[in-house]
């Protein structure tokens, strides 16, 4: 009974932070709702018995990944970040509804018309043994089976950080001048396009050529228009 | 009453439709990613779940590979985002339409 109980807490948990995260207005609210999510996840895998796998969702996605998603969110600012409102694809809401319905469909109906989901023989090698704590028996995989997988993926974080810094790092001089030279290219192509859209329509008024976002709000309100 | 494998793989299948749905509805970059952070965890879910039935640790050691990409995808995936607003503010993702045809 416990078990159950613990489990659709957990299950609601998960699906309102889901929901949060896809509904919510404000990327703040959304990271939020993450978090929600995650941890009703480790829950989960604590009631699995995946005692190993919830301390480091916790910990690594909790409390480093959505650290630095809200870290970013907050460097950009959250204005900036927050979504402008369009709908340049008409039917990209009935299309995204279809394909949620048919996938899950087809997924619920997969794992609910057979009796035993699990079809797979049961692991050899790495058998499950409830007598060796969890941690044990992750590590002896870890190392053993699994071990050049697990140098690979050293290889993997030494490439995201060599390519974090450098797509972070401080663009030379020579770099900042194609940048500028890129971005009053944007610009003008923003602005042709726009003068291009709004050839039949009245001349706008605050047209202000520094202004990125006016721009393209306005770009797109003359396709829903022209739509 | 009795939780089956089952009730986790609907869960599992739940969260990564959601985060599925939000990857093609959200413009926000920064959205898209964590959509995809839910998608990753929907699947990590079934993998625990199908651990425990099946009695093998690999689907749980292919977890732990799950979360280490999962971080290398944030570092890389923020390190972009942050390339582009700084280029263009206030852009979404149908402003990098630099390929279209």
């Amino acid at each position: 009974m416990v078990e159950v109980v613990v489990f659709i807490l957990a299950a609601v948990v998960c699906v309102v932070g889901a929901l949060g995260v896809v509904l919510a207005r404000n990327p703040v609210h959304a990271a939020l709702m993450l978090v929600m999510t995650l941890f009703g996840i480790a829950v989960l895998f604590v009631a699995q018995e995946a005692h190993f796998l919830a301390v480091v969702q916790v910990i690594v996605y909790a409390g480093a990944i959505v650290v630095l998603i809200l870290f970013v969110i907050m460097l950009l600012g959250v204005d900036e970040a927050r979504e402008l409102q369009l709908r340049a694809l008409p039917a990209q809401l009935p299309a995204a509804l279809v394909f949620a319905a048919v996938s899950l469909g087809v997924l619920v109906t997969v794992v609910v018309s057979v009796d035993d989901p699990a079809t797979g023989l049961p692991g050899l090698g790495g058998a499950i043994d409830d007598s060796v704590p969890n941690v044990e028996q992750l590590a002896i995989s870890l190392f053993g089976d699994y071990v050049y997988a697990f140098e690979l993926t050293s290889v993997l974080l030494v490439i995201a950080v060599v390519s974090a810094v450098v797509l972070a790092r401080r663009p030379s001089r020579q770099e900042r001048a194609q940048l500028e030279a890129l971005r009053a290219e944007d610009l003008a192509a923003a602005e042709a396009e726009r003068a291009e859209e709004q050839s039949g329509y009245d001349q706008p008024d605050d047209d202000q050529p520094g202004d990125d976002r006016t721009g393209d709000e306005r770009t797109v309100d003359d396709e829903q228009v022209r739509r | 009453m009795e939780v089956t494998a089952n009730w986790y793989l609907v869960l599992g299948a739940v969260i990564f439709v959601i985060g599925a749905v939000g990857l093609l509805l959200r413009r926000n970059p920064l959205v898209m990613l964590m959509c995809v952070e839910l998608m990753l965890n929907g699947v990590n879910l079934t993998f625990v779940t199908f651990s425990r039935e099946l009695g093998d640790i690999a689907g749980q050691t292919v977890v732990f590979f799950v979360l280490v990409v999962a971080a290398a995808e944030v570092v890389v995936g923020l390190g972009l985002i942050v390339a582009i607003l700084r280029r263009r503010p206030g852009a979404t993702a149908d402003d990098l339409n630099m390929l279209r045809g």
